[in-house]
């Protein structure tokens, strides 16, 4: 009540913090430090806003009421929802995602979602309130140091405790959260700065950072040693991660393969750089990639890294790991080099500007026979795994026939969003993809829960694109709460929920590893369809297979947003897969 | 590969909450920190960190491209023993009886080069600079006198080869830098590229 009545104070003192700053950018003019940070986000072309009020943020939301007209804000659940949201906006559109949230708990609930950010190289800029300065290290209410807290998680975050820093360091936090490799920044703005009345000057975009090199600088040489290397290898392969995608260099990589005609799988976090259907896209990398880019790998002469990371998860066994092969890697982040995977040529740089000099060097390649041992293990992989999987004829429905049939309605041009786990495996398996930018999923952190908030954010990201989440029963029930969200701001995703009554991958390696001692993956379910209803939301729940595809068609042609709750087989595993500790070319089929 | 002492050198700006970002680099790896420095440079408004660890050079050289990845950090190196000159500074006290009437003990002190700080009725502070081993020595030489307390400092280093850092704050400074100027150290240090 005191940090009220002292608002209202501050506020009936200060009438220039009702009125927007209209018109006033270049001069100087009176303005507190919230109309501050909301002239920069319009600045800087950040129209939506994923957010949850508090006490330590008031002030913002209170000069926010004034900007509805410019600022779209998104109020959420839960601040876990609110970055999450961002996350799949940023995802969706290339743009970087902006937060509000309130101090102590507010920026506390952000941390899951800046791991996911940090690890996934997505673009954010988070505003979090705090208590007044004065009260900084007071066990006040609702007081954290979350920057501290925080530090591991952001590329950059600093605390701002008088107004007249906010326009340059927000200037600078919406340089370090775009440029170079992408990550989450957050500013911790305190109360009396958000208040504060100070001589605003208009705000002007940072450009750079004397500390800060977003690209190293491309050699030369290492682009002429990388071309040799390729020209000269029999049996190149190349594997490409979302560095593609974040560098905007999709044509300048489909150049580059289609130049070399070289052979080329994508990360979990690259798909959809390349449309699913490309000649030269071989599959997906990964525990749970497909037979021939797990295999050959272990087989190809000359390995080329595009703006991936070796993540364990796509390595397997690191000393097992393309040992024969010598390895050419092009990254911007120069702390990537020999990270996992020592590196024969490093190629270091924005791959939108080293992939076009690259294509130029590299001979036109016709690896026929080398293409043709991919299309041996996919037709293995085929009979053995995906045939049962998209086309079972009895039994439970499998998630592979959801998607299939999803891929059948959606021709490719949906958003998919999935959520972590098995139903997330085997979509990223089967999903199509036409465009860039069109999978959105939590790849390094595995983050459950991630999918229906994202899926929200990629629905603003991309308002013409049609976006399915894709969740497993387990993943929903962290993050259900966003349906409010959905509801209240009429966000019309689609939902699927890949309902084994399992926590399946889980599930699975207890079957697989551990004698199917399944130990606390039974989950239980609400009714969905009530839950939905509950929400206003239109929903169905559907068992039978001859109602799959009618009830998916159902979906996606409702104006509005639609749950579909799909009962799939309880017991079903994800194949092929690297079981842990083994090398890629252990790949099991069953 | 063996472990080895290796000198961390990092240049930074002078931000709060920067020492946290580092020293989590480390402690992340579960890697301990022997010994850190902070320090003012040559550059005005340039900050100084001087890290001692003992690991391999693979892992060193990691850690120096993860902490050059800081927004906040604009250099780091890493270096052996024999390139750089270092000091370190220890602190000894000793009961003043004991050194009054032992000539052996001042004689101790002339050999280690240290010398009285404070000299009380009750206790005297000396304080000799130099390497590890003679601060050490010094311990091991005044432990049968009564030693009371001890402390060192941490190192401080200069590295051997290195033209000072104005030269490269300009650099940094440049929005656009010239292709002469060489990035990123570790990576120029690459050293199977040009032996294919």
């Amino acid at each position: 009540m005191e940090i009220l009545q002292k608002i209202k104070k501050e506020v009936s003192k200060q009438t220039a913090f009702h009125s927007p700053l209209e018109g006033a950018r270049g001069a100087v003019k009176s303005a507190s430090g919230s109309v501050a940070v909301l002239e920069a986000l319009i600045a800087e072309d950040a129209n939506i806003i994923f957010g949850y009020p508090g006490g330590a943020i008031m002030p913002i939301y209170d000069a926010l009421y004034d900007y509805e007209k410019k600022l779209n804000h998104i109020l959420v659940r839960h601040e876990q929802g609110a970055i999450h949201a961002a996350q799949g906006f940023a995802r969706a559109s290339g743009k970087t995602g902006i937060v509000f949230a309130t101090s102590g708990p507010g920026a506390t609930n952000l941390v899951t979602g800046l791991a996911d950010a940090m690890i996934d190289s997505t673009p954010l800029v988070c505003i979090t309130g705090q208590v007044f300065a004065h009260l900084l290290g007071t066990d006040a209410f609702q007081e954290t140091d979350v920057i501290n807290i925080t530090t591991p998680v952001t590329k950059w975050n600093y605390q701002i405790t008088d107004a007249t820093e906010i326009p340059s360091v927000l200037a600078k936090a919406f340089y370090i959260a775009g440029s170079g490799r992408p990550g989450p920044v957050l500013i911790d703005i305190t109360k009396n700065a958000q208040l504060q009345m100070f001589d605003y000057a208009g705000y002007t975009k940072c450009t750079h950072i004397r500390s800060y090199r977003p690209k190293p600088i491309v050699r030369n040489e290492y682009i002429v040693a990388a071309a040799k290397l390729i020209n000269e290898a029999k049996k190149p392969f190349v594997i490409f991660g979302q560095g593609v995608i974040l560098g905007n260099a999709e044509k300048e990589f489909i150049a580059f393969i289609e130049k070399g005609n070289l052979p080329a799988a994508w990360t979990i976090m690259g798909m959809s750089a390349i449309p699913s259907n490309h000649k030269l896209g071989v599959g997906m990398l990964g525990m749970h990639g497909n037979y021939g880019p797990n295999v050959l790998t272990n087989e190809c002469d000359v390995l080329i890294a595009v703006g991936m990371r070796f993540d364990d998860r796509v390595t397997g066994r690191l000393d097992k790991y393309a040992r024969q092969a010598k390895v050419v890697h092009l990254d911007i982040d120069p702390s990537e080099i020999d990270k996992n995977v020592k590196t024969t040529v490093p190629v270091w740089g924005d791959c939108k500007e080293t992939l076009p000099l690259l294509t130029a060097l590299i001979n036109k390649g016709n690896h026929a026979e080398w293409l043709q041992q991919f299309a041996d293990y996919t037709k293995q992989e085929e009979e053995q795994c995906i045939t049962p999987e998209l086309n079972p004829t009895e039994g439970e429905l499998t998630m592979g026939e959801v998607i299939k049939t999803l891929n059948e309605l959606t021709e490719g041009n949906a958003i998919i969003v999935t959520d972590v786990g098995q139903h997330q495996m085997v979509t990223c398996r089967y999903a199509k993809y036409n465009k860039s930018k069109s999978n959105i999923t939590s790849g390094g952190l595995g983050t459950m829960g991630y999918a229906l908030p994202a899926a929200i954010g990629a629905k603003f990201g991309a308002p013409q694109s049609i976006v399915v989440a894709v969740i497993g029963d387990g993943g929903i029930q962290m993050t259900i709460q966003e349906l409010g969200t959905i509801m209240q701001s009429d966000v019309q995703v689609k939902i699927i929920i890949l309902n084994n009554q399992f926590l399946g991958m889980v599930r699975q390696w207890q079957e697989l590893f551990m004698d199917k001692r399944y130990s606390f993956t039974n989950i239980k379910s609400p009714d969905y369809v009530k839950v939905a209803a509950a929400y206003s939301i239109e929903a169905k729940k559907v068992s039978e297979r001859n109602d799959l595809k009618k009830s998916l068609k159902a979906m996606l042609d409702f104006n509005g947003a639609y749950l579909l709750e799909v009962m799939v087989g309880k017991e079903n595993n994800v194949f092929p897969m690297v079981p842990q500790g083994c090398s890629v070319s252990e790949i099991r089929l069953k | 590969m063996n472990k080895a002492e290796y000198t961390i050198t990092v240049y930074t700006e002078n931000q709060i909450g920067l020492l946290n970002r580092i020293a989590i680099i480390f402690s992340r790896r579960k890697i301990n920190v022997d010994s850190l420095n902070t320090s003012p440079t040559e550059v005005e408004s340039v900050h100084r960190f001087t890290i001692v660890i003992n690991e391999t050079e693979d892992v060193v050289r990691k850690l120096c491209t993860q902490i050059e990845k800081q927004v906040d950090v604009l250099k780091a190196f890493y270096n052996t023993e024999d390139e750089i000159v270092w000091q370190e500074m220890a602190l000894y006290k000793v009961p003043t009886d004991e050194i009054a009437e032992k000539v052996k003990v001042e004689r101790l002190l002339r050999e280690y080069g240290a010398r009285a700080v404070v000299i009380r009725k009750d206790y005297t502070v000396f304080e000799t600079t130099g390497h590890r081993e003679e601060t050490d020595g010094l311990i091991k030489a005044l432990e049968p006198y009564g030693l009371i307390e001890f402390v060192r400092s941490a190192r401080i280093a200069i590295i051997k080869d290195s033209s000072g850092f104005h030269e490269k704050l300009k650099f940094y400074e440049a929005s656009a830098p010239g292709d002469e100027l060489v990035e990123n150290e570790f990576l120029n240090q690459h050293e199977e590229v040009f032996s294919m």
